[in-house]
């Protein structure tokens, strides 16, 4: 029994990206067949050259009639996945799996939310029918959790570290405001953001994830065939998934400093890669900036810096694109915004554009060091989460 | 072991009792201040948003039974302003009891006198039976229900020394029962009727004499026997009349200035005061003007020297907090305030609730039986390796003690009294829970602090009420 991975195995040939925003002009429908259409552009395939597809969304559509219906897909196998905010990611490691398999020899993944048709505010998904004992509390809430615990755990003052959170909304707001597909592309000071009203715990709004609508989509074969289609493909070196036991909930050992979800499915995913120092083996890396608070806590969990010094390194400013670890370069869901469904295929989208040097003159990355991509897509609370991680290269071995 | 067949081998009578007073208060001077006119000295309680006359019987009868080993045979539910008509909510309470199956639950429903009722039908019955009274009390804005009413319950536990020491004898009882429409109300209506004064107070003069000689004389006691004499009902005047002519030596506080009339709960309510402070052998009296008037005579016994109350009704009163008029009339449907613009919770499945009815309303989770780790909700399945599947043992967690280990404020969320405020408390022994808080101010919640668990009505989504449970900061013995 092991997490044996498939490095080198899949590449990824093209992708595609809508913009992500309130979309109140396009459905569900017109997102996915934009996203499919670039998608299949970016590969110079057609959809009849496509074997098999999986379409990951949340809530915005039941079956693989989601997809084929709108694409008109004739005769072809459609599977709808759903991981919570990991939604896109899932489905991009089951199309890999599935070419790597030899089942098929190429496949789609493909990720969409039409959040905005709700009319609501906020990510609001219908719940199952339940014994009503359920807790009532928003995703911003429990993320809140984290900010009080770290400051107690590390001994830093809780308004330096409300700070420390707010200059990552800076940074993604900087990040996104280049970005011509991200939902905000306006730069926000740090010190704006804390003097906004909080809305859960010391959390205001702008510690929060954009709520978007958007669809983002991959095509994937096997490795060996990917020069058939690509000069630069992108090879997959890890998939790591790990859904926890909801443990954090009831365990008081845990402390709501850290993701023990993420750091599993990262450690794993470094196991499958080969990597030992994550650090200085990647390049960047796209991370679920959820609520300001949790890309904080990842950067440890990720193993990017030791434990209760991730808000030392926001200050020294590592994290910045121009940094020594890029993180969230096209503004993460924090200004690119957070179509759930999509999310995880637009983290896979950005390091296709970088880490091919794709990403344009004003926003690429320094490659000359290291060429290594990573993206971390989770989904649910501190203490009951999914983690997924990728890790991704221009170059086999 | 009753030879005879008859329960003559104990008295019949009070084993234990509680009575509940909600945390939050309404100056009663606040109703002026906003409309010029009504209101009065003093405040009066008020239930929250999230309690109702099941959620407030349910704690009244968690303080009752607490200090006893008792096994009741029949739950009795009264109140005049019941969550639902139909579906018996006693049910409800006897859940969160976790009372035996084959325990009755019964509702004595829809009448102010129904308490006192049920009360009296226990002392008279046989097996030990808890009786749980609650009410709700209100009115129209500025209107006299409004201010003299208040919100509580009070719960007891009848039986004979063969069910529990008994604190307090049954030494008569009587009843006075005449058709006349004094108070009335429609099921669903906002208020009660009231004809002229005057007029009931003809009727509840002769009542109260005939039943108050019928009750002395069945005890085969005087008036001036009486130590103290609880006197309470629909009708203010008559009330203060019938009292001053009872002849006994002491008329017990109404907690008018501080409570209001709490109805069908009052008689209980003032008793459970009055026992709380009484000593062995003293003669108290209950007379109740509802509809007639209804009587009872209980003498005090040794055993209530070594009784321990859970948690008096003055500690109670005493730590009440304000509440204002505006949030009073709001949790009171008086004014209907725009909802947060997100989604509304969904009904809670009857099929989902009743399967999980111990966690749902008795709040007991599950212990594994190697590790010894709390799951709450329960879990076939531990978090611990060492436990194997299914061995959990189940763990009762509703008067275990809890500090909060961190929280939050929720204002985004769908309540009906935002924000919520949440906390991560760790219960005393181990276990953990994510819960929301009640009876809480949002700026007074610190890590550390002491809190214990109480039922409450979570929401009501078409129709049906959704009960589970939260924390509150520790008012019990249990808190620091």
């Amino acid at each position: 029994m092991a997490s044996h991975g498939i490095k080198d195995q899949v590449a990824i040939i093209g992708m595609g990206c809508t913009q992500f925003r309130e979309h109140w002009d396009k459905g569900t429908d017109d997102l996915l067949i934009d996203a499919a259409t670039a998608a299949l552009a970016s590969a110079g395939v057609s959809k009849d050259d496509v074997d098999a597809f999986w379409l990951g969304t949340a809530s915005s559509g039941m079956s693989g009639l989601t997809l084929s219906q709108p694409l008109k897909l004739e005769g072809k196998p459609v599977t709808r996945v759903e991981n919570f905010c990991a939604t896109g990611s899932e489905a991009l490691r089951q199309a890999s799996y599935a070419v790597a398999s030899g089942a098929y020899d190429m496949a789609m993944a493909i990720g969409v939310e039409k959040i905005k048709d709700s009319g609501y505010q906020g990510l609001n998904a219908a719940p199952a029918p339940h014994d009503g004992t359920k807790r009532n509390l928003t995703a911003a809430a429990m993320y809140s959790l984290v900010l009080p615990a770290y400051a107690a755990r590390y001994g830093v003052d809780e308004d330096e570290l409300r700070m420390v959170v707010a200059k990552i909304a800076e940074k993604n707001h900087r990040n996104g405001a280049l970005n011509p597909l991200a939902q905000f592309r306006r730069e926000m000071p740090a010190e704006k953001i804390c003097e906004m009203a909080s809305v859960a715990g010391r959390l205001s709004v702008f510690d929060c994830s954009g709520v978007a609508d958007g669809s983002a989509a991959a095509i994937v074969v096997r490795a060996e065939d990917a020069h058939q289609y690509c000069e630069d493909p992108l090879y997959i070196k890890a998939l790591s998934f790990v859904s926890g036991t909801g443990g954090g909930l009831i365990d008081p050992e845990y402390d709501y400093t850290t993701f023990p979800e993420c750091e599993m499915a990262g450690a794993d995913a470094y196991r499958q890669a080969g990597i030992d120092d994550p650090r200085s083996a990647l390049a960047m890396a796209e991370v679920h900036d959820c609520f300001t608070p949790t890309e904080m806590v990842l950067m440890e969990d990720l193993g990017f810096c030791e434990r209760g010094t991730a808000w030392k390194e926001v200050l020294a400013g590592t994290f910045e694109r121009n940094g020594d670890m890029p993180i969230n370069t096209d503004g993460g869901l924090k200004a690119f915004g957070h179509p759930v469904g999509a999310s995880g295929l637009r983290m896979h989208y950005e390091c296709w554009l970088q880490l091919r040097g794709q990403a344009g003159d004003d926003r690429q990355i320094d490659l000359s060091s290291r060429n290594l991509g990573l993206v971390h897509n989770l989904g649910g609370y501190p203490g009951e989460m999914v983690s997924f991680v990728s890790i991704l290269g221009p170059e086999l071995g | 072991m009753a030879v005879s067949g008859v329960h003559f081998g104990g008295m019949r009578g009070i084993i234990s009792f509680g009575g509940y007073v909600p945390y939050r208060r309404l100056d009663r001077s606040a109703i002026a201040a906003v409309m010029g006119r009504g209101g009065g000295r003093g405040t009066r309680s008020v239930a929250s948003y999230d309690e109702d006359t099941t959620t407030m019987g349910v704690e009244a009868a968690r303080l009752a039974l607490r200090p006893v080993d008792a096994e009741p045979r029949a739950l009795w539910f009264a109140t005049a302003d019941p969550a639902y008509l139909e579906k018996t909510n006693a049910t409800a309470i006897h859940a969160a009891l976790r009372l035996d199956s084959s325990a009755g639950a019964l509702d004595f429903g829809g009448a102010v006198r129904s308490g006192i009722g049920a009360l009296r039908t226990a002392l008279n019955a046989i097996g030990p039976t808890v009786v749980v009274t609650a009410d709700m009390r209100g009115g129209l804005p500025t209107g006299a229900d409004e201010a003299t009413g208040g919100d509580g319950a009070a719960a007891f536990l009848i039986g004979t020394e063969d069910d529990g020491p008994v604190v307090a004898e049954l030494l008569g009882s009587a009843s006075a029962t005449e058709e006349f429409v004094d108070r009335w109300r429609q099921p669903g209506s906002p208020s009660t009727g009231q004809w002229e004064e005057r007029f009931g107070e003809t009727r509840y003069g002769p009542l109260a004499a005939q039943a108050w000689k019928e009750a002395l004389g069945g005890a085969d006691i005087e008036a001036d026997d009486v130590d103290v004499a609880v006197v309470t009902g629909t009708h203010g005047r008559a009330v203060k009349r019938v009292a001053g002519q009872l002849g006994v030596a002491r008329v017990a506080d109404d907690l008018t200035s501080a409570v209001g009339n709490t109805g069908t709960a009052h008689p209980g309510l003032l008793l459970a005061n009055e026992l709380e402070q009484a000593e062995p052998d003293q003669t108290i009296a209950v007379v109740m003007l509802a509809d007639g008037v209804e009587v009872l005579i209980l003498r005090t016994t040794e055993a209530l020297a070594s009784y321990a109350p859970s948690l008096p009704v003055a500690d109670q009163i005493a730590a009440g907090a304000e509440v204002s008029y505006a949030t009073f009339l709001q949790w009171r449907d008086m004014i209907q305030v725009q909802p947060p613009n997100r989604p509304e919770p969904t009904r809670p499945s009857s099929s989902a609730a009743a399967r999980a009815q111990d966690w749902k309303y008795g709040f007991v989770g599950s212990r594994g039986t190697e590790s010894g780790t709390l799951h709450l909700p329960p879990a076939r399945v531990s978090i611990r390796p060492e436990d194997e599947l299914d061995a959990m043992d189940p763990a009762p967690m509703a008067d275990v003690g809890a500090t909060v280990m961190t929280f939050t404020i929720d204002r985004l969320v769908y309540s009906v009294s935002p924000p919520v405020v949440f906390a991560v408390v760790d219960f005393d022994g181990g276990g953990r829970l994510p819960v929301e808080l009640t009876d809480v101010d949002p700026d007074a919640v610190r890590i550390g602090q002491r809190v214990e668990m109480t039922f409450r009505r979570l929401y009501e989504a078409e129709g049906i009420y959704n009960y589970f449970w939260k924390a509150r900061p520790a008012r019990s013995s249990s808190g620091d």
